[in-house]
């Protein structure tokens, strides 16, 4: 079943918790919900499922208008940020509860609700669980149980918030390659949210990115990760470098110093900030050089594949952080030691020209 | 004034923090410090708890079981049986039904004068039960607000059974309400969600999902509501009207044989009441010994 939200908004108080959000999620696939903590994932979920009232817009599920379809007809399955097991019901009597509670006309027989029960239990390979209380599981457990729940009904989407929040970080890649299987076999139309990048670029088809109650950018993992459409995006997705300067002929200036800029799309005397990922970013031992930013190594981590070199600068009395990432050759031809001055070189820099002031310590926090 | 004892994890989980301190050699106090703590308890707990209640026993006995049985086989005190049992079975599903409706209403929905009826839920404590029932006679009474009207209709409130009856519901109306808005506050509504999501209606939801998780508060909340309802004196008594085999509950039959020197039957009486105390006091910490089970899984489950 296909999803579409259009303008939706939603305000708690004087908090706008979803300002204008349209999206489009095609049938059968898989959409991360991507964003930091208290971006409005959770309440744009909620409103999908009707949990939640929007102040403004239209939830329209496979091409109707769902505003006055009650929860319960809307047949979504809705996997809760803490799981919401029913406590004092068993593993098997959770499964087994949507089934239980349809009206007498189209409630299956004790027995096909025992077989499907088991089924799913197979299928999220915890059969041998059946009598436990959900007190008596691990986080993961509970987790594929209460997918399990949600799937026993057979939704025509499957929303998932944050459903493997709480787990540490092994489990948490098993249950996502685990969660991509079943879709694939399954085939339901799912939204998950998650505030984890490498979470929404391995596992799902295409993601959306939100920032403050709106959408920042939405396309395939490759999309957003090669050519992302903000500073935002950029930074959120993956480490970064950050530089504040003015756009000139080619160029960029930042601060006193100069460095190529490729992208011509920018009008010159602009503000701009650049970001390079660390491997994007190259040191030059050569201080004297006409190009390139100085700084200052403050560590170096030779080990793995490539070496870390962390840097810092200051710019208008502000400290500035940065990380290069390049091969352990490179780094012992440029015999680099802690406390050297360097300038750093980008290979390629993605250019925004600044419409409002943005504090840099915004774009760090979601980067570095 | 306030009888409402809650049942909350803290008093639950209060046995173990002890027995860690006791245990540790580092906090462990000196052993006579110990001895006269728990002396001094035990000797207040003896002579201002046990004494009494012994007493009720003792003087109700004192002229054997014959005279026992005739005290409370005797007309009167049967009819003050039966207006007591009248008014609990009245008044404790009434609040059942109140107390569930209004802890709902407070925990799972967001409305504007939600403080303020939390407040006014508590009012019943913090009112003397006297004051209580002059309301009652003062609204329902011959010279009061609805008596022309009443009395016209030929109804009779006060000094009769549905006054006793009101005046019972009035003071027991917070109990259960009272445990159970901790209770389901706590426990949020994401269940109750997940029930409507999986297409559940909202007495499916209720009966199977929020009723299990609120059971033995509800049960506890009922025991003490019935307790007091049966044990309620002030309140009871200014809207009664003290006639003997119509409108004494049992309290009052107690202070008017009290007073009429019948020690003897006002002690058998008595004795009964104090028996319903034992047995609130057996069934309450049973509650609770299943509530602290209950906590304890519940809190593995939030620690995990
Ligand atoms: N019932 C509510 N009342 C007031 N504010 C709310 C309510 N629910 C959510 N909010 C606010 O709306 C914003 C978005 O909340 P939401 O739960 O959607 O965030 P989220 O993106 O799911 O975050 P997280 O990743 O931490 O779960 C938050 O700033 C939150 O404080
Ligand atoms: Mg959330």
């Amino acid at each position: 079943m296909s999803i579409q939200v259009q303008n939706i908004r939603k305000q708690f108080g004087n908090f706008v918790a979803l300002d204008d959000v349209s999206l489009d999620f095609p049938t059968g696939e898989l959409v991360a919900l991507l964003g930091p903590s208290g971006c409005g994932k959770t309440t744009l979920l909620r409103i999908i499922a009707g949990l939640e009232h929007a102040d403004q817009g239209n939830v329209i599920l496979e091409g109707q208008d769902a505003s006055g379809t009650h929860v319960r007809d809307r047949q979504v399955g809705f996997v809760f940020q803490h799981y919401a097991l029913f406590r004092h019901m068993s593993v098997f009597d959770n499964i087994a509860f949507g089934l239980r509670v349809k009206p007498r006309s189209k409630r299956p027989s004790e027995e096909i609700i025992r077989k499907k029960v088991t089924d799913l239990l197979k299928l999220v390979q915890l059969d041998w669980l059946a009598d436990r209380f959900p007190a008596q599981l691990s986080g993961g457990q509970r987790q594929r149980i209460a997918l399990a729940r949600a799937l026993a009904v057979e939704p025509r989407v499957l929303l998932l918030d944050e459903p493997f929040g709480a787990l540490d970080a092994k489990v948490r890649k098993e249950l996502r390659r685990w969660l991509r299987k079943l879709h694939d076999e399954l085939h339901i139309t799912s939204i998950f949210v998650t505030h984890d990048q490498e979470e929404a670029l391995e596992v799902s088809d295409r993601v959306v990115l939100m920032n403050h109650g709106s959408v920042e950018q939405i396309g395939t993992p490759e999309e957003v990760w090669n050519a992302p459409k903000t500073p935002f995006v950029y930074s959120f997705l993956g480490s970064v470098n950050l530089f504040h300067g003015r756009a000139g002929q080619g160029e960029l200036e930042v601060g006193e110093q100069r460095v190529n800029n490729p992208d011509d799309a920018i009008r010159p005397g602009a503000e701009v900030i650049a970001f390079a990922r660390p491997h994007e970013l190259d040191i030059d031992t050569n201080i004297q050089a006409s190009h390139g930013i100085l700084a200052t190594i403050s560590r170096i981590q030779a080990f793995g594949i490539t070496a870390k070199v962390e840097l810092e600068r200051e710019d208008a009395q502000q400290i500035h952080h940065h990380e290069v990432e390049i091969p352990l050759d490179r780094l012992i031809a440029l015999q680099l030691k802690g406390g050297q001055a360097v300038r750093l070189v980008p290979s390629r820099l993605k250019v925004f020209e600044q419409t409002k002031p943005v504090a840099a310590d915004h774009y760090i926090a979601a980067g570095i | 004034m306030s009888g409402a004892t809650s049942l909350n994890a803290a008093q639950v989980a209060s046995l173990s923090p002890a027995r860690h301190y006791e245990d540790n050699p580092a906090t462990r106090d000196r052993p006579w410090v110990k001895w006269s703590i728990l002396g001094i308890s035990l000797a207040f707990f003896a002579g201002f708890l046990l004494l009494p209640l012994a007493t009720v026993f003792v003087e109700a006995f004192k002229k054997g079981w014959d005279v026992y049985l005739a005290a409370i086989t005797e007309d009167d005190a049967l009819a003050s049986i039966k207006l007591t049992l009248i008014a609990a079975v009245i008044a404790v599903p009434l609040n059942l039904v109140f107390g569930v409706a209004a802890a709902w209403a407070i925990a799972k929905f967001e409305f504007r004068a939600k403080q303020f009826l939390i407040t006014l839920i508590d009012l019943p404590f913090s009112v003397s039960p006297v004051v209580a029932g002059l309301v009652y006679v003062l609204l329902f009474g011959a010279q009061g607000l609805l008596g022309p009207w009443l009395d016209a209709h030929d109804l009779k409130i006060v000094f009769a059974v549905p006054g006793i009856v009101l005046a019972t519901v009035f003071v027991t109306f917070p109990f259960v309400a009272r445990e159970l808005i901790p209770l389901m506050q706590a426990q949020g509504k994401e269940e109750e969600e997940a029930a409507i999501v999986l297409g559940a209606n909202g007495w499916q939801t209720f009966w199977h999902v929020t009723l299990p998780n609120i059971k033995w508060g509800l049960i506890y909340g009922v025991v003490l509501c019935n307790a007091r309802a049966m044990g309620e004196f002030g309140a009871v008594s200014v809207v009664s009207g003290h006639i003997r085999g119509i409108t004494n509950t049992m309290p009052l039959q107690i202070e008017i044989l009290y007073n009429e020197y019948q020690f003897a039957a006002a002690f058998a009486v008595a004795s009964l009441l104090a028996l319903l105390a034992l047995v609130t006091l057996v069934l309450k910490t049973l509650i609770e010994w299943r509530a602290a089970l209950n906590a304890r899984d519940h809190q593995q489950e939030s620690a995990s």
